[in-house]
């Protein structure tokens, strides 16, 4: 700084060395790490995702195997000590010893500590096919021939929770990414379109934004997605769904982008990149957008939770995925009795992970907002 | 020398997310009741900030973490304004009674749901137990003083009805308006045009000499320091670099910085030569050390190594 | 201020008319008509129909004209108040509708009042106390409030209040008031009923009005206009309710129009859960059986409660801040 300048009455150009010594997008990646909550919530999406990325190979189950002996039972404890005290390296699990109770005729469950399972890692249990491109039969863990393992305890028809639990999470967590990437298209493209033309096209879209931000999105989505056709396969009702999540999403974003195109414009970088002769794709694409990537990224980012609660409630009123597809919202589906959290309350654990996946992405987006522009409002929306 | 503020050795740290910030090392200076006071400084040297210590509304991150003020109002005791306590009611009487503020930025510097009148009132009712229609009295004759004119409406118009220029002589009514000792105008003119600001330039100087209150006048236009100081405090990077009366500052600065900085007004230097920059001027003194203020023999204070300061004087 | 209120309200009439075409696009979306429904109805029952019955049929509906024309009667009979016969319930649209609607209304305004009276001390205390404890304790909840999809709410509370009060919380009246004519026992027996629904459906709302509040105070906590106050000498509690606060209220009563729609949403996911006699249930219902009339009146009903609800909020702006009066 010993350059430094009268900057009101002298004119030489302020010394540029200490902001260049931190590049802007190492200056949002400090402030991002400062965010501990958001850089853990973001650790935490990224293994979410791995681990239901490799649901065959992390689940021991299919989403369809029946476990005849286990019906409606409580999720499995992991021991390492038997009942004599015994200490084993090779932690195990019990297996269930089921009554019926004879006042309630309820299914009851405890542990038989005569028959043990020890859990193997990495060993081969029941096979599948991996992304549809390969077969396989290795598991993260699984138990001998004869045993099972429920860390998530079963539903009514025996299938193992914890298996349903990230097999649905690949769908709720997709269907969220591939929703805001439709969003993100649709956002960009018309407030880009009404931010950089101006005139009628912004006027059309602003009206487009202003009645879909006040039409209650869910009885929308509800009659929309009643509309998809019952005979389609569950790969189109799955884009058919994230359509209709982002044909409501984009208006955010839209907003955003559209202010910031008519900010933006005026700005003399731009016009500086007009007056040498860029034509205007070339101006939105190597000067516009990137100076609002980060922005575009925290939304989309805080534009996901809103996805996957739409998902979940849709398929949780029956509308939405249907079985045989597995998504959180369709195991919701199965827990719509308060009945349900009374007898089996395990069944509920969908339910946790979709709050805790929508809490991290909501952490991850503040942060990152937070870090792109540390004088945004969070009410400005 | 009557004096009515002592700064001592004040310092202000800042913890921003690069780290700690030293917004202000060491500041003092004297200022005579009654009188101007100028601090001059480029952008980010801490004028604002030690006009924000004097009225103890320094926020975080910002923090006061050594140094003293002390405050002689005329017909109370003198007190030290950095360690009064939060809920001290000489505090509250300190901010808008004793000693009063106008900013720089008239736009915002008002807000915009309350109308001017309330505003203007609120002050008073601040200070003095008067009743709402007296404040609201005095609070227009205040207004109609600092040149608002069709008073009767006006005072019941909102802020964002004003313009720029009236905006500022509304918190300058509103500083004025419970006749403090001290008025610390910071930059009052920067975001006005040239000829509103020598308007409100004249308006302060006017009710300055009229009310008699000590202006402590915060600004990096040396024009407006020799209109209108009487004594200039020098800053740089937090720090006091010289001290003297506007005839030795302006005629014969001893520091190079200072040198420098009127080196570099159009108009000042030389015909014909090209405008000298700061870092040309200062030559081999690190201006980025600091060193202590050392007084010479006309009054006057400046921090240069002693090896320096015969070459300076001489 | 009455011109503003004036362009407020022509303004609603282009959003109404846009949202009127966008239902009926959307209500013609799935394949058939009411027509095809009713002869599939009918042939279920056994029944055989000539083909000049079905043109008949296909004629009274309108259903040969043009689908711009078919918009057009639609409309018209919507703003006459017609809105058509349900072929489900076997009964006009009107009749199903209106209690209903005053239902979902009740419960959608106190949801709002809930989400305000909650989120205004909390969002203030939130901010001037930033990173305090109590902002930490607060905020965590509202994350989580956020969070968790509005039928989870409902399903756990439901099942608390089952679990450890013994009482069965779904529906909005006690079984003896359920079908007994309007009285003060029945309000009272309501009133009883309501504030569940009402803080499920709120919550998650009010965990976002509080974190927007929240947000705006702590922007305009060191706004210059702050600054200025506070050297005048105004108190702290005084300084911070009259300036940042009065300022941060704006978009805070503007999220009517965020709010309300997500309201009627959750209100709507909320009352199916908890077997609430409001639109929902039968929005649902309409919508499995294709009675295409009844959930387009629904649907329709439902954005002009929004919309209604926006508007008010843009009077009560206006009311408020003298900024947009002015304009
Ligand atoms: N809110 C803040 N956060 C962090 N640092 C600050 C803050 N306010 C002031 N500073 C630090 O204090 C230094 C002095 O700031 P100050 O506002 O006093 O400068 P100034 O002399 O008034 O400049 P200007 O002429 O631009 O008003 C700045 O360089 C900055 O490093
Ligand atoms: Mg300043």
């Amino acid at each position: 700084m010993s350059e430094a300048v009268l900057s009101p009455v002298a004119e030489t150009p302020v010394s540029r060395e200490e902001s260049a010594a931190i590049s802007p997008r190492r200056l949002i990646w400090l402030r991002f790490r400062r965010h501990r909550l958001a850089y853990a919530s973001g650790i935490f999406l990224l293994l979410l995702y791995i681990v239901s990325g490799f649901c065959e190979f992390v689940s021991p189950y299919g989403t369809t195997t029946r476990n005849d002996d286990a019906i409606n039972a409580p999720p499995m404890s992991v021991h390492f000590f038997d009942a004599e005290g015994n200490f084993h390296l090779r932690p195990f699990v019990y297996a269930y010893r089921m009554e019926v109770n004879e006042d309630t005729w309820m299914r009851e469950y405890s542990e038989d500590t005569t028959r043990m399972f020890p859990i193997r890692f990495f060993a081969r249990g029941e096979s599948y096919e991996m992304w549809n491109l390969f077969e396989s039969d290795v598991h993260l863990f699984t138990t001998d021939e004869g045993g099972y393992i429920h860390l998530f305890g079963t539903d009514q028809l025996g299938r193992d929770m914890f298996s349903r639990v990230f097999y649905g999470g690949r769908i709720s967590l997709s269907i969220g990414l591939v929703g805001v990437v439709l969003t993100i298209v649709l956002g960009i493209l018309l407030g880009g379109i009404a931010g950089y033309l101006g005139g009628i096209a912004d006027r059309v879209v602003n009206k487009a934004i202003e009645v879909l931000t006040c039409l209650p999105a869910l009885p929308l989505w509800m009659a929309l997605s009643a509309a998809l056709p019952v005979h389609w396969s569950p790969l189109l009702v799955y884009f058919g769904i994230s359509i209709i999540l982002s044909l409501f999403g984009w208006t955010g974003l839209a907003r955003q982008v559209r202010g910031r195109f008519l900010s933006l414009r005026e700005e003399e970088f731009v016009m500086a990149a007009r007056l040498i002769g860029a034509d205007t794709p070339r101006v939105i694409r190597k000067h516009m957008l990137p100076s609002f990537s980060s922005h575009i990224i925290a939304t989309a980012t805080l534009a996901v939770p809103g996805m996957i609660l739409g998902e979940t409630a849709l398929s949780f009123l029956g509308i939405g995925l249907r079985p045989p597809v597995v998504s959180w919202g369709v195991l919701m589906f199965q827990a719509q009795n308060p009945l349900v959290i009374e007898m089996t309350p395990w069944q509920m654990l969908p339910g946790l992970f979709v709050v805790l996946a929508v809490m991290a992405f909501n952490l991850l987006g503040d942060g990152l907002r937070d870090a792109a522009d540390p004088y945004s409002t969070a009410g400005a929306k | 020398m009557d004096t009515v503020l002592k700064v001592r050795d004040l310092a202000v740290d800042f913890k921003t997310d690069l780290g700690l910030t030293h917004a202000l090392v060491d500041v003092g200076f004297d200022m005579p009741r009654g009188k101007v006071t100028a601090i001059v400084g480029e952008s980010g040297s801490g004028k604002s900030v030690t006009a924000n210590c004097i009225m103890r509304i320094i926020q975080p991150p910002g923090r006061i973490v050594g140094g003293t003020i002390d405050f002689a109002p005329q017909g109370m005791d003198p007190f030290e304004i950095v360690s009064l306590g939060k809920r001290d009611p000489r505090l509250k009487e300190l901010r808008g009674g004793l000693i009063s503020m106008v900013f720089q930025e008239p736009m915002t510097a008002l807000s915009p749901v309350y109308t001017v009148g309330n505003q203007v009132a609120e002050a008073i009712l601040c200070h003095r137990k008067v009743g709402r229609k007296q404040a609201w009295q005095e609070a227009a004759e205040m207004l109609e003083r600092v040149g608002i004119d069709d008073i009767d409406r006006r005072i019941r118009m909102y802020p964002f009805e004003f313009s720029g220029g009236m905006r500022q002589r509304v918190v300058i009514a509103m500083a004025l308006v419970c006749h403090p000792e001290i008025l610390i105008c910071d930059e009052p003119t920067t975001a006005l045009d040239v000829t509103i600001q020598a308007e409100i330039l004249t308006l302060i100087r006017d009710l300055q000499q009229e009310l008699g209150n000590s202006v402590l006048f915060i600004t990096h236009d040396i024009g407006v320091v020799a209109q209108l100081a009487d004594q200039v405090v020098v800053m740089y990077q937090g720090r006091v670099l010289e001290i003297g009366t506007v005839r030795q500052v302006l005629k014969d600065p001893v520091h190079p910085y200072t040198k420098g900085l009127l080196a570099a007004i159009p108009g000042l230097a030389p015909k014909g030569e090209p405008l000298a920059t700061i870092a040309t001027v200062v030559g081999d003194t690190d201006i980025t050390r600091p060193y202590p203020l050392v007084t010479l023999r006309d009054g006057r204070q400046v921090s240069l190594p002693r090896d320096q300061l015969q070459g300076a004087v001489g | 201020m009455r011109s503003y209120l004036l362009s407020r309200l022509l303004g609603m009439i282009p959003t109404l008319a846009v949202i009127s075409v966008i239902i009926f696009v959307v209500i013609q979306l799935p394949p058939g008509d009411i027509v095809t429904s009713m002869l599939d109805r009918l042939q279920a029952q056994g029944v055989d129909t000539t083909e000049e019955y079905v043109q008949n049929l296909r004629a009274q509906y309108n259903l040969d004209k043009p689908m711009v024309l078919q918009y057009f009667y639609w409309a018209g009979n919507l703003l006459t108040g017609d809105m058509g016969y349900s072929h489900l319930y076997s009964r006009p649209v009107n009749d199903l509708l209106w209690e209903r609607l005053g239902y979902t209304l009740s419960i959608t305004v106190s949801a709002l009042f809930f989400t305000w009276l909650v989120a205004l001390p909390i969002g203030i205390y939130s901010a001037i106390r930033q990173y305090s404890i109590g902002d930490y304790i607060l905020t965590t909840i509202a994350l989580v409030g956020l969070a968790t999809p509005p039928f989870l709410v409902a399903l756990v509370f439901m099942h608390i209040g089952f679990d450890w009060f013994g009482v069965s919380t779904g529906g909005l009246f006690s079984p003896e008031y359920e079908d007994a004519p309007w009285s003060w026992a029945r309000i009272a027996d309501l009133l009883a009923h309501i504030w569940l629904p009402m803080i499920i459906i709120g919550l998650g709302s009010a965990a976002f009005t509080m974190r927007i509040l929240r947000a705006n105070l702590l922007d305009e906590l060191n706004k210059p206009y702050v600054v200025t106050a506070r050297a005048k000498g105004v108190g702290h509690a005084k300084l911070i309710i009259k300036y940042p606060v009065r300022i941060a209220i704006n978009p805070f009563i503007s999220t009517i129009g965020f709010v309300l729609p997500s309201l009627i949403s959750g209100e709507a996911i909320v009352s199916l859960v908890m077997g609430l006699p409001t639109i929902g249930p039968l929005l649902l219902q309409a919508l499995l059986n294709q009675d295409m009339f009844l959930a387009g009146s629904l649907l329709m009903w439902l954005a002009i409660l929004t919309v209604v609800g926006i508007l008010l909020s843009d009077i009560l702006l206006a009311w408020i801040d003298p900024r947009i009066r002015f304009e």
